[in-house]
């Protein structure tokens, strides 16, 4: 601990190691004549130098970054229970493929004579992700779920406006990721909350009764919902709304908990996004990039991303042909390097091993459960897919609350669930373990946690004053947002 | 089993002690109705199986590297240090998620800091977030930031200028809102017109969207453009799509502009066939708590120590939801780090220089095309036209003269075909530092000969 704290104590910010006249890259020499710019540019459009850029030579920027990265948990370190994150192993296979000069270095305008082997890369994950859904088509075009969801709910609202209706209301459970309303919002609609039931999951009645209003556009759903149980009625409520001619979309946040055991088209979803960074391993890069492609029912297809890969004998190319196309979400095709790893994982696993993986997930959070309900409380009981959530309550009676568990088991050398989500759930803590990890790694989470309860018992300031171990203490987030600092400025002379 | 997962023996012993006979018991709440069969999917293959049909499907494209490649139109080949990616590879980055717990993230939330240092240097702006998914998606959420600030103002001024893709993405997100959006075209000096663009603005507009250099590779008049908009009392957005061209050219920042954002894969992020990419978002301090994206922030830990954390989230989706700022969650972070990282390698001198080297790059393309006279085939679209390091190139038949460039291993530019009608039939042409005087000579020569 004491050599940590000193490293980050001494290591500041790459601009104040700056020292005058280093450098840090060295470019060729111009062969081509200068060109003054206050010859070819408008003087007033200039700029001289920045003055606070850095002057760090390539060793100060080596040893800046890899202190840095010393100081972040990892899922190569251990496991990472972060709940709805999936955060699974992610294979350097994958970051080997998708470094190939021959997709890492492809320009997106290069004409499609020149890039066949990448659309035929994006056919092949199509196809994969349509094997695995059971859904109709796939735009690969989203940059990451949130992203995916908007794209989805402009689809159904395009699709209503081509049957002359104009539905503003989105139902959403109350357990839902933020994202969900939010996407909603952004694609024009608005929203309207569904409590969830005694057992926290969808309350059909609630939907039936909202339906009546003819006013409903679609239902967004997480399957399985974020307390990890699967839905019962979800072909009850899809057949509703289908009947109301509303839709049915699938968060498909989740996914990882059912590949290769159900798959969405038979549950009668309109629309659902797959995160690549969850169930299909893509790094999770400390908060991005991912990649959320949108699977598509047939009533939906007229109404994908334009490019879409087509494949016409051997040759592949990318199709503008969409006429009631919602048009493009962002730049080019899609994160591109994702989609790469995202295939290599499939292919590795193959049908057989995406089988093993849902059900890994499953038995992994099962077991944590089991391991664990005699120490934390349990609101919902139902059967657990991929996730359990937990809470605070059996530990609030000595004054802790689940950040004070979460900080506490940093000094255990885990990285905590995700807390106070979803939001039916009262100081919640929710674990996913997912499949990557096995019995003794397992065990060992659950021996920190169980010993965490004890010391909430017998020690409870302990736990409070959590964590110690860390590079850093608690953080003050008060401060951070009362008085913001949000850039290094050089101090004035 | 497999080599990803646990054992056969991990299997058995944790089903004994959740009390199941066998797996199938655990998914027993699925019902039978939304089952499947087999996925239609090849079995799993090993590691040398998946590597050998990668490098078919890579051998099957042409890689810009083994070529003289003047491609970019939004994407830009640019110095790409050694240090950079092996950085980006050190597990500790790449397999963590979003810095929620940050006693221990500290490594990406002091990049992130880093990062919104380096965007706010570059942009002359005031904040910076932790970055979004890319340029044209930058430009979206500038514009979408100004519809809340200027709620009842609903048209959006683009200018004609703007890249196509940009475009396309701002219409699909501003029909939904109710935002109109008008276009004022370039006139033939390439850039946008003052006069026909002070009409269009208006007193209906909440903001105006200017890019610069614009998508023919012309350096707008920003000052001008500018004062009109603020005149107007709309926001007025600058729009990067390449980032180097600020080490050289003054931002928005400069004259009063309400958001600088855009694209920054130019900072040594690789093409990829366009994505993963960096879309970055500076704004004014007066417009924070309006800023879309994650923030971090500088605090102290209980024992006095520096630290960092995700700060103002209560404008977050996970907070705020229905009325968040914008929907992101997961970003482009380690593109972010990535262009942390190589902003730092260049560092004053260098982020100078790579503007300078492939400004004069672009300059010695643009002399040894108008060396060739009015008996040339090819002209320049805008020859008087100030220019960062593209420049529009006129052609009756882009897509063949490209084709003929390619068979000698020359990719000489991206054809204005590929963006629909109402673009001048050419092509446009980039170079960078990464461009030898050799390649140079072999694209004029092409040129020359091919055209």
């Amino acid at each position: 601990m004491s050599d940590k704290t000193s490293l980050r104590q001494r290591e500041g910010l790459i601009f104040e190691r700056s020292s005058p006249g280093r450098v840090g890259y060295q470019l060729p020499p111009l062969e081509v004549p200068p060109a003054d710019p206050a010859k070819t540019i408008p003087a007033g459009l200039l700029r001289g130098e920045i003055a606070d850029l850095p002057e760090v030579s390539e060793v100060d920027v080596v040893r800046h970054f890899t202190r840095l990265s010393k100081w972040n948990y990892s899922v190569d370190e251990g496991l990472y229970p972060l709940g709805s994150c999936t955060m699974k192993y992610n294979p350097r296979i994958n970051e080997e493929v998708a470094r190939l000069a021959g997709l890492a270095q492809l320009h997106p305008l290069q004409p499609e004579d020149q890039v066949q082997g990448a659309l035929a890369l994006m056919w092949e994950l199509e196809q994969a992700l349509i094997a695995v859904t059971g859904m109709a088509r796939v735009t690969l075009q989203p940059a990451a779920g949130a992203h995916g969801e908007l794209t989805g709910m402009l689809m159904i609202r395009k699709a209503l406006a081509d049957r002359g209706e104009k539905r503003r209301v989105v139902l959403i459970p109350d357990s839902a990721h933020g994202t969900n309303p939010a996407s909603a919002v952004f694609a024009g609609f608005e929203v309207v909350e569904i409590a969830s039931t005694a057992e926290g999951t969808l309350d059909l009645a609630a939907v039936g009764k909202r339906l009546e209003g003819g006013d409903v556009a679609a239902l967004m759903v997480t399957v399985p919902n974020t307390l990890g149980v699967f839905e019962p009625e979800i072909v009850k409520a899809a057949r509703m709304l289908h009947e109301r001619g509303a839709f049915l979309y699938m968060d498909g946040a989740n996914l990882n908990a059912f590949v290769g055991i159900a798959q969405p088209g038979k549950m009668g979803v309109d629309a659902l996004h797959i995160n690549l960074h969850k169930t299909f391993s893509t790094p999770h890069g400390g908060g991005g990039p991912g990649a959320g492609p949108v699977a598509v029912s047939d009533s939906l297809v007229p109404y994908l991303c334009v490019p879409t890969v087509e494949k016409a004998g051997s040759r592949f190319t990318l199709s503008y042909d969409r006429p009631k196309s919602i048009g493009k979400v962002r730049g080019f095709y899609g994160n591109f390097g994702m989609l790469v790893r995202a295939l290599a994982y499939i292919r590795s696993l193959g049908r057989d091993g995406l089988k093993l993986m849902a059900e890994g997930a499953v038995l992994n959070a099962n077991y944590i459960r089991k391991g664990l309900e005699a120490d934390y409380h349990l609101q919902y009981t139902g059967p657990s897919l991929h996730e359990v959530v937990f809470d605070d309550s059996l530990q609030a009676a000595s004054g802790v609350k689940n950040v004070d568990i979460a900080k506490r088991l940093l000094d255990y050398g885990f990285h905590p669930p995700t807390m106070s989500f979803p939001l039916i759930v009262h100081g919640a803590l929710m674990i996913e373990p997912t499949e990557s990890d096995g019995i003794d790694e397992l065990d060992a989470f659950i021996a920190a946690m169980k010993a965490i309860a004890r010391e909430v018992r017998e020690s409870p300031d302990l736990v409070k004053g959590a964590p110690y171990g860390t590079p850093v203490r608690r953080l003050d987030e008060v401060r951070a947002a009362r008085q913001p600092v949000l850039r290094w400025q050089a101090r004035k002379a | 089993m497999h080599r990803y997962l646990a054992g056969e023996d991990d299997r058995r012993r944790m089903l004994a002690v959740v009390g199941c006979s066998s797996v199938e018991d655990l998914f027993v709440s699925i019902p039978a109705e939304v089952r499947c069969g087999e996925l239609l999917l090849a079995t799993a293959r090993s590691e040398e199986e998946v590597r050998r049909e990668f490098w078919a499907l890579a051998g099957r494209n042409i890689a810009p590297e083994c070529t003289a490649s003047f491609l970019g139109a939004g994407v830009y080949r640019h110095v790409t240090p050694a240090v950079a990616d092996a950085l980006l590879q050190r597990g500790e980055f790449f397999t963590a998620y979003t810095p929620y717990q940050p006693e221990v993230s500290q490594g990406t939330l002091q990049a992130i800091f880093e990062f919104q240092t380096f965007i706010c240097q570059l942009t002359g702006m005031e904040v910076a977030n932790a970055s979004l998914y890319d340029g044209a998606t930058a430009v979206v959420e500038a514009v979408l930031m100004a519809h809340r600030l200027l709620p009842d103002r609903p048209r959006v001024v683009a200018a004609g200028s703007l890249h196509p893709d940009y475009r396309a993405v701002l219409d699909t997100y501003c029909a939904p809102q109710g935002l109109s959006v008008v276009t004022v075209p370039a006139d033939a000096t390439g850039r946008v017109n003052a006069a026909a663009f002070a009409k269009a603005v208006g007193s209906e507009a909440c903001a105006v969207v200017l890019q610069s250099p614009n998508f023919f590779g012309v350096i707008e008049d920003l000052p001008t453009l500018g004062a009109i908009v603020k005149s107007a009392g709309a926001m007025a957005i600058h729009a990067v799509a390449e980032a180097t061209s600020l080490g050289i050219l003054a931002p928005g920042g400069a004259f009063g502009f309400d958001v600088v954002c855009g694209e920054a894969q130019a900072f040594g992020i690789p093409a990829a066939f366009g994505g993963p990419h960096l879309g970055f978002f500076a704004t004014r301090q007066a417009h924070l708590r309006q800023l879309p994206g994650r923030l971090v922030g500088e605090t102290v830990d209980s024992e006095g120590t520096r630290g960092y954390v995700l700060t103002l989230s209560t404008r977050e989706q996970h907070i705020r939801r229905a009325k968040a700022t914008s929907n992101i969650c997961t970003n482009h972070g380690l593109m972010a780090l990535a262009a942390t990282i190589v902003l730092s390698l260049l560092g004053k001198k260098g982020v100078r220089e790579v503007a300078l080297a492939s400004h004069a790059t672009a300059e010695y393309l643009k002399a040894g095309i108008r060396a060739q006279g009015a008996g040339g085939k090819v002209k320049l679209a805008f020859p008087e036209a100030p220019t960062y390091n593209e420049f529009l190139v006129l052609h009756d038949d882009p897509d063949g003269l490209l084709a003929r460039m390619k068979e000698e291993l020359i990719l000489g530019g991206v054809s204005t075909t590929r963006f629909g009608a109402g673009l001048p039939r050419g092509f446009l042409v980039a170079a960078t530092e990464h461009n030898t005087r050799q390649e140079c000579d072999r694209l004029l020569d092409a040129l020359r000969r091919l055209a």
